[in-house]
């Protein structure tokens, strides 16, 4: 166990990896991961080809072109970065392109702010990338090798995302274990790819695709994120087996059991909600929390199975769709359809960095109490914290 | 029968230019190459799902990222240790090159990838319906820049791209036309023969952008070349190493013969804007050396 | 046929595509005025003018020759004749 910056055990973790290239461009709070990154190529100690390319798209184009060569890629992003690469996100998921991506979560301009809420990854939801959400640095960190192994699979063969809350764990300094290369070896086999560009056998990529099969060729991307929900609850078994660590499947939970409220949420929320649950627990009030590691593909089957007993259910969402409601929220609602679940309550949050608390979670029980109470949720979603005086 | 790398069947036009490129390029590379193509006419006719008219290992990406898609194959290669297999060349069009895509593309000059960048230069987004590009010539009329009462059409020259590239410093630059192929046979050869990012242009005319009969595809190219709209050169190391000469022809010659410059050939105001397509001509003859 | 992972396809495969049936002229080459200098064969944009290594002059492959007229237009002999296809 070591105290180190949450971008640096990312790093750490992407170097045990052994990506063959690795193509970025800075944006803030994602440089960190790409300045220790440059630092180990620099030093030697990670041998890998650094592409410092002329923007994100371009970085995710040389993900792209790399990747279909048989190389192991990386790349890291947020915010405009991450919506100036958007249509090559869907690009690399269509080729079938098991690129790995961290995103240092934060807001989208305008207003410009560079603080951490999840409207750049919610926004890419349809890209066809797998998209997992951190809790700390240390799943931050094992998340980027269990990704390795879950996309480049070839049931899968789909380009992954890990989120990881901007400043909150980029730029904490936390207790993180890294581990050790010997270990990643083992667990982590080399890229084998199923087709890469070659001259041994020259195939033709990225080829126009007719209304006629156009279909079956997203329908076929879609059976692999099918097929992804199984692969990721085994590989955090294997990784939990081999190192020890574990954070769930495609959810896990906290004092759910018997709770009558649980909070659903992704990424670093999910501390600051244990801490307010143990306190509202020793009040004696039944209240747990779903966490939500992987939203695509969507586990809609693990939540309406983990909420089946509460009364309700309070969906922080650190996005907004824009004249809707919160993402999360959307897709929990349409799980819980027809299921008889329990009743559910959207809450949008921390957006642009505001700051969420222990106070703020315990607002928003208290909130979902008097809801379960009176049966009735009045806000179709709330604005948490909302300033009403300077609107 | 020969060995063909760009196979038949593909969806061009009768006589399109793009294809003929593609044939020379092949012919010039030879089989050990990996090729990346940007979206365009080339790109569509040459890959239509579950066809692919390429022999070599070939990508398509996106419109605008050609180079930096080759850029990613480049360093694959070279983490893989299997640089000695192949040679990267892209091949895209004039607006994936020039417009959209040249950011990319100066990145991969300016980080020196050992990648030959082909455009092929047919002068306008024809894959989209003849709309202008920043490399159609002044006067010509497209869809979005339509000759009309009060416009003749284009109203900016061509973008030059080569002075571009040649400004990054990268070690050859070069343009042909396929009206001279083996011209444009040996120049692949040479490019993909020196290490580091090269660029070459070849004028590459469209019978169906341009308003004339697939038969003259290579005569209406000579005649851009002829009349100096087109010169070709190289440029080695950043000095202008060699120039094809020619006996030249006045730019009405290759106006008269194409749909797109048709109007300017009926007004007052077209003739003046003639005179301005001549000094262009002019000018590129005195730059280069030119006349012979 | 299954569909491929990522809508790979394999080289060359457009052969399939016979694009003979586009034509409505139809190159005829008088092989006792070619010279074999290979022209028609370099600037056909389907690779379809190729050379007969018995005779060592030059041949076309209907299969695929879309009838575009650039060889008969370049033939530096004038040795390539379009004449109107019948069908
Ligand atoms: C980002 C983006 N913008 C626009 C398009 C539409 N588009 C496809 S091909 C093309 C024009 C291609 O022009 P060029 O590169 O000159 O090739 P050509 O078709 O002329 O051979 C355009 C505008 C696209 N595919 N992607
Ligand atoms: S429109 Fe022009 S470039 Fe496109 S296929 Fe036809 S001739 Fe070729
Ligand atoms: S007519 Fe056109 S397609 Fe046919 S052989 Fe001649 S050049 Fe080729
Ligand atoms: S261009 Fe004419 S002379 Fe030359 S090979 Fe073809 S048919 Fe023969
Ligand atoms: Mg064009």
């Amino acid at each position: 166990m070591e105290i180190m910056e949450g971008s640096r055990a990312v790093a750490e973790a992407v170097k045990a990896c052994r990506p063959n290239v690795i193509a970025a461009y800075p944006i803030t709070p994602q440089t960190h991961i790409v300045e220790e990154i440059s630092r180990m190529v620099a030093d030697g100690e990670l041998v890998s080809e650094y592409v410092r390319v002329e923007s994100e798209h371009s970085a995710m184009s040389v993900c792209v072109g790399a990747s279909a060569t048989g190389a192991r890629t990386y790349t890291a992003t947020t915010s405009q970065g991450m919506a100036l690469m958007h249509e090559v996100l869907f690009n690399a998921a269509g080729l079938r392109l098991p690129i790995v991506m961290t995103a240092a979560n934060r807001s989208l301009s305008a207003p410009i702010n560079i603080w951490n809420d999840h409207q750049d990854m919610i926004s890419e939801r349809d890209s066809g990338w797998i998209q997992l959400y951190s809790e700390d640095a240390q799943e931050a960190s094992d998340m980027i090798i269990q990704a390795y192994k879950i996309a480049e699979d070839h049931d899968i063969l789909l380009p992954v995302m890990i989120g990881m809350d901007g400043f909150i764990l980029t730029h904490v300094h936390e207790p993180v274990e890294l581990c050790s290369q010997e270990k990643v070896d083992d667990f982590l086999p080399l890229y084998d790819p199923i087709q890469y560009l070659t001259t041994e056998n020259p195939l033709s990529f990225g080829t126009i695709v007719y209304p006629n099969t156009y279909t079956e060729f997203r329908y076929m991307i879609h059976e692999a994120m099918k097929k992804a929900e199984r692969k990721i609850v085994d590989v955090a078994s294997e990784f939990q087996d081999k190192f020890g660590r574990y954070y769930g499947g495609l959810i896990d939970t906290y004092e759910a059991d018997d709770a009558d409220l649980l909070i659903l949420a992704m990424g670093s929320v999910i501390g600051t909600a244990k801490d307010a649950v143990d306190e509202l627990r020793s009040e004696g009030k039944k209240v747990g929390i779903v966490k939500v590691r992987c939203y695509r593909p969507f586990p809609a089957e693990a939540i309406v199975e983990s909420t089946k007993d509460a009364k309700a259910i309070a969906v922080l969402d650190k996005n907004i769709s824009l004249g809707y409601e919160g993402a999360l929220y959307t897709d929990v609602k349409s799980a819980l359809y027809g299921k008889n679940g329990p009743l559910a309550m959207g809450f949008v949050l921390g957006l642009g960095g505001r700051d969420i608390n222990k106070k703020t979670i315990k607002n928003i029980v208290a909130k979902a109490d008097k809801a379960i109470k009176s049966g009735i949720f009045e806000a179709e979603t709330e604005f948490v914290d909302l300033d009403l005086e300077v609107l | 029968m020969q060995e063909e790398l760009f196979a038949p069947g593909h969806r061009g036009c009768a006589g399109c230019g793009a294809a003929i490129a593609a044939r020379l390029i092949l012919k010039g590379s030879g089989k050990d190459v990996i090729v990346v193509s940007p979206t365009g006419c080339l790109e569509v006719i040459s890959s239509p799902y579950p066809e692919s008219a390429w022999e070599v290992p070939w990508i398509h990406s996106l419109f605008e990222n050609a180079a930096a898609v080759a850029s990613g194959v480049e360093v694959a290669l070279k983490s893989l240790g299997r640089k000695d297999e192949a040679k990267i060349i892209v091949i895209g069009g004039d607006g994936a090159t020039i417009d959209i895509g040249i950011g990319p593309l100066s990145g991969m000059l300016e980080r020196g990838h050992d990648v030959t960048y082909v455009c092929y230069d047919n002068e306008a987004y024809m894959n989209t319906g003849i709309q202008r590009s920043s490399s159609t010539p002044y006067g010509a009329s497209t869809t979005t820049s339509p000759a009309g009462k009060v416009s003749l059409g284009e109203n900016r020259p061509k973008k030059n791209l080569p002075a571009i590239a040649a400004a990054h410093g990268i070690p050859y630059v070069g343009t042909a036309s396929i009206a001279y192929p083996k011209d444009v046979i040996r120049k692949v050869k040479k490019a993909i023969s020196i290490e580091g990012p090269k660029y070459l242009q070849i004028h590459a005319p469209c019978c169906t952008g341009w308003g004339f009969d697939g038969s003259k595809t290579i005569e209406i190219g000579r005649l851009a070349v002829e009349t100096a709209l087109f010169p070709i050169y190289e440029i080695t190391d950043g000095k202008v190493t060699s120039v094809k000469k020619i006996k030249r022809k006045p730019v009405e010659d290759y106006l008269k013969v194409q749909r797109r410059f048709r109007h300017l050939l009926k007004s007052d105001r077209g003739e003046e804007a003639i005179k301005n397509i001549q000094d262009i001509a002019d000018a590129n003859a005195e730059k280069f050396g030119l006349d012979l | 046929m299954k569909l491929s992972i990522g809508s790979v396809t394999k080289p060359g495969s457009t052969r399939i595509n016979k694009t003979g049936s586009w034509r409505t002229f139809k190159p005829i080459i008088d092989i006792e005025a070619c010279i074999g200098c290979g022209t028609c064969s370099m600037l056909c944009p389907e690779g379809s003018a190729y050379k007969d290594n018995v005779s060592g002059k030059y041949a076309i492959d209907y299969d695929y020759c879309k009838g575009c007229g650039i060889c008969a237009q370049e033939c530096p002999v004038k040795a390539i004749e379009m004449v109107m296809e019948e069908k």
